[in-house]
């Protein structure tokens, strides 16, 4: 993992000293509430529903237990004992009072965290595979490349007061985990003919109320000259995004406006005006900084572990959670496992400080003191021994937080909605719950095989709908909520928007809907076919005429 | 308008004259009036510009090595695009002097120095709001920053730097 020197802990710091001045200026009356709005969205700080929300960073996903348990100290002692995984991988605490966010802050600080960029319209935290390091087909871990434009687009004078906000997303790998395409820059870790490391650079993806796929700028950009490349796409955004419409302010709308050849072409010609060398990190720095990331010391195991064999033949659950949970390591002997947040009935990425403190023990005990959050809202343990996964499991178990689910039809994501945020039209956790009591039986669930649901409770997406193979969309019809179903997202490589099957629904019919939907695949699903591949070969038709059915029935 | 530099606050010394008629050692003019104020320029006078940001900055390529002042308007502290004009400039080697001009707070000042403004033109009632004091300590709240080419601070170079002499 990567630790902070004594720049970055000097630069933390002063930005916390940064913010205090700021709310000192703001109740003295130097700074209006506008202009004080997005300094304090820069730092995290949401003014919701009924009270503060404060968003911080865990930047790529990476957290250590001490960074947790902190997290879990903060969630007791300023909120209420819980807090929140967001799909860009940063926690949420709901309840925080504004006084006692530079303290937070302070906190934050101890443990080399911070909220810089969390909100804002500037570059907002990376994101990278929660597999990095990990998954067998890497080409290079993402995580160094992401801990370099985290350093790079902090506070940076140029970009921070964008047309709107900016979201990276770095792979590694041939699968993509990180749904690059649906960001404002994707950049994928690739190899050219020569052998050498470079990126593919895809930019204007995005969700919200205009959905794009990332179109890709550089089929291969040298690994040494990203910085440079970067700040020639950002300046073009700065300069060219559109400044008249918020809804039309992201890069995807540029891009889509006068084509990505355009775009690409402007962004090579910024780039062949500026001084390279001047701009990108030395090699010596990227290696510095690669070196925090260097695999852990793994033991040389047996690719088969007879205790974890062993296990599983005789605890039938343990043996389920282990065939839907664990990802292979590409270490013999050890798994990633994926520990859901999404247990039947409670809010998705929710955690208790209590959860936290188990998590953060078991990644110390099992796992080289290191955990990931998911895009999906849930943690990883990413290195642990298959010795020792009986033994996780059974704390799992006891902490609430061994639900088998990964991948499955109640893992489910869903954005904080009308319970929580002002910008929500409907809500989604009760949707969310609601269908994973629908789906609870685990034997059912496994037979349905891997599908994703998202949810979001307006169309700002934030529940990433869109890319679902299920999206549900929850808005507003005469003051009533009403759900949106659509169909065939993807967010991997293959990425694709999902399709409306038709008009909204209201909240108690949409168990019916997504179950009668489900059991068209059941009906036609040929070959051991999954759900998306089903829903590409039949296409819309059979799944709309349930929802025409549903929406036609007899209340 | 009041205006400050890195230093604190300036005398305003530029007299603006869109059509750059008016009789003064330093004029403001518009950009529509920069070809025939420059070419016009017997009198020995400084000409500066002051261009909206949707002004393209090799709009103004030509006539940088004559200009004295280029002064980019922010419509409001939101509009970040003067950042990047200003940032084009300074690699077009627009040697004079760059003024932010509009409505930015504190918390900006040091990015508009580290993109190569020099000073800021505020309205009246920011500047009341904002005394200067508090824009030459907002300037220094953060030491270094992590981008190169931004300014001579930065931990890219600190670090190169600190590298270089443990070896």
């Amino acid at each position: 993992m990567y630790r902070y020197d004594e720049f970055d802990a000097r630069f933390v710091r002063e930005r916390v000293a940064q913010f205090r001045d700021q709310v000192a200026r703001r109740l003295d009356g130097a700074l209006n509430e506008d202009e004080f709005k997005p300094l304090r969205l820069k730092n995290g700080v949401y003014l919701q529903l009924h009270a503060y929300m404060l968003r911080i960073a865990i930047p790529y996903g990476t957290l250590s237990s001490r960074q947790l348990r902190q997290l879990a100290l903060i969630g007791e002692k300023y909120d209420r004992g819980y807090g929140h995984f967001t799909t860009r991988t940063n926690m949420q605490f709901n309840w925080p009072r504004l006084r006692d966010v530079p303290a937070i802050l302070d906190l934050l600080a101890d443990v080399e965290m911070h909220c810089i960029q969390t909100s804002g319209n500037c570059i907002r935290n990376v994101t990278a595979d929660h597999f990095a390091g990990v998954a067998a087909d890497e080409i290079e871990d993402p995580r160094p490349t992401a801990e370099l434009i985290r350093q790079w687009s902090s506070l940076h004078p140029e970009f921070d007061y964008l047309p709107r906000k900016f979201k990276i997303a770095v792979t590694g790998s041939a699968q993509d985990r990180a749904v690059i395409k649906a960001h404002d820059i994707g950049l994928r870790i690739l190899r050219n003919a020569k052998g050498e490391i470079g990126y593919e650079v895809m930019v204007g993806g995005g969700l919200g109320r205009t959905p794009m796929i990332a179109k890709t700028i550089r089929s291969f950009l040298p690994k040494d000259e990203l910085l440079a490349y970067l700040e020639s796409v950002l300046r073009v955004y700065n300069l060219e995004g559109r400044r008249d419409n918020k809804y039309k302010a992201r890069v995807k709308i540029l891009v889509h406006e006068i084509g990505a050849e355009t775009f690409s072409r402007l962004v090579e010609e910024e780039y062949a005006r500026l001084d390279g060398p001047s701009i990108v990190a030395d090699p010596e720095e990227v290696a510095r900084i690669a070196a925090y990331f260097a695999s852990p010391h793994y033991e040389k195991l047996p690719a088969r572990s007879a205790a974890f064999e062993k296990g599983k033949a005789k605890n039938r659950a343990f043996a389920t959670w282990a065939a839907v949970n664990l990802f292979a390591h590409k270490i013999p002997g050890y798994a990633a496992a994926t520990i859901s947040l999404k247990a039947i009935g409670e809010a998705p990425g929710d955690v208790t400080c209590a959860q936290m403190r188990v998590l953060a023990d078991l990644a110390q005990q099992y796992s080289f003191d290191e955990l990931r959050i998911t895009h999906a809202q849930n943690v990883v343990l990413p290195h642990v021994e298959q010795d020792d996964l009986l033994a996780i499991w059974q704390t799992l178990v006891e902490a609430g937080l061994a639900t088998a689910n990964a991948g499955l039809i109640t893992d489910i994501i869903a954005c904080p909605g009308l319970d929580y945020c002002s910008l929500a039209t409907a809500r989604s956790i009760p949707i969310a719950q609601a269908l994973a009591h629908r789906f609870a039986d685990q034997k059912r669930q496994l037979d349905i095989g891997e599908l994703n649901v998202k949810i979001s409770g307006c169309i700002n997406a934030c529940g990433h709908h869109h890319v679902g193979h299920i999206g549900i969309l929850g808005l507003e019809k005469s003051g009533k909520e009403s759900y949106q179903i659509t169909l065939g997202g993807d967010a991997t490589l293959n990425a694709a928007i999902g399709e409306n099957l038709g008009p909204g629904l209201a909240a108690q019919d949409v168990p019916d809907a997504i179950e009668r939907i489900v059991d068209v695949y059941l009906a036609h699903r040929q070959n051991g076919e999954s759900f998306i591949e089903s829903v590409r070969r039949l296409g819309l038709e059979p799944f709309k005429a349930v929802i025409q059915e549903k929406l036609h029935a007899p209340a | 308008m009041p205006l400050l530099d890195r230093n604190g606050a300036k005398t305003d010394d530029w007299t603006l004259s869109p059509d750059g008629a008016a009789d003064a050692p330093r004029v403001l003019v518009a950009f529509d009036h920069v070809q025939n104020a420059l070419a016009g320029n017997g009198r020995g006078r400084r000409i500066g510009v002051a261009i909206a940001n949707t002004i393209k900055a090799e709009a103004l390529a030509p006539f940088l090595t004559d200009l004295d002042l280029v002064s980019i308007a922010f419509p409001s502290y939101g509009d970040g695009r003067g950042f990047s004009i200003a940032k084009q400039l300074r690699h077009l080697g627009f040697k004079g002097t760059l003024r932010a001009s509009g409505p930015l707070i504190a918390d900006q000042f040091a990015y508009a120095l580290a993109c190569g403004f020099d000073e800021v033109e505020l309205p009246e009632a920011q500047a009341a709001r904002q005394p200067v004091d508090q824009w030459v300590r907002a300037a220094a709240s953060i030491s270094k920053t992590y981008q190169r080419g931004f300014g001579a601070q930065n931990i890219l170079d600190a670090r190169r730097a600190a590298r270089l002499a443990g070896k």
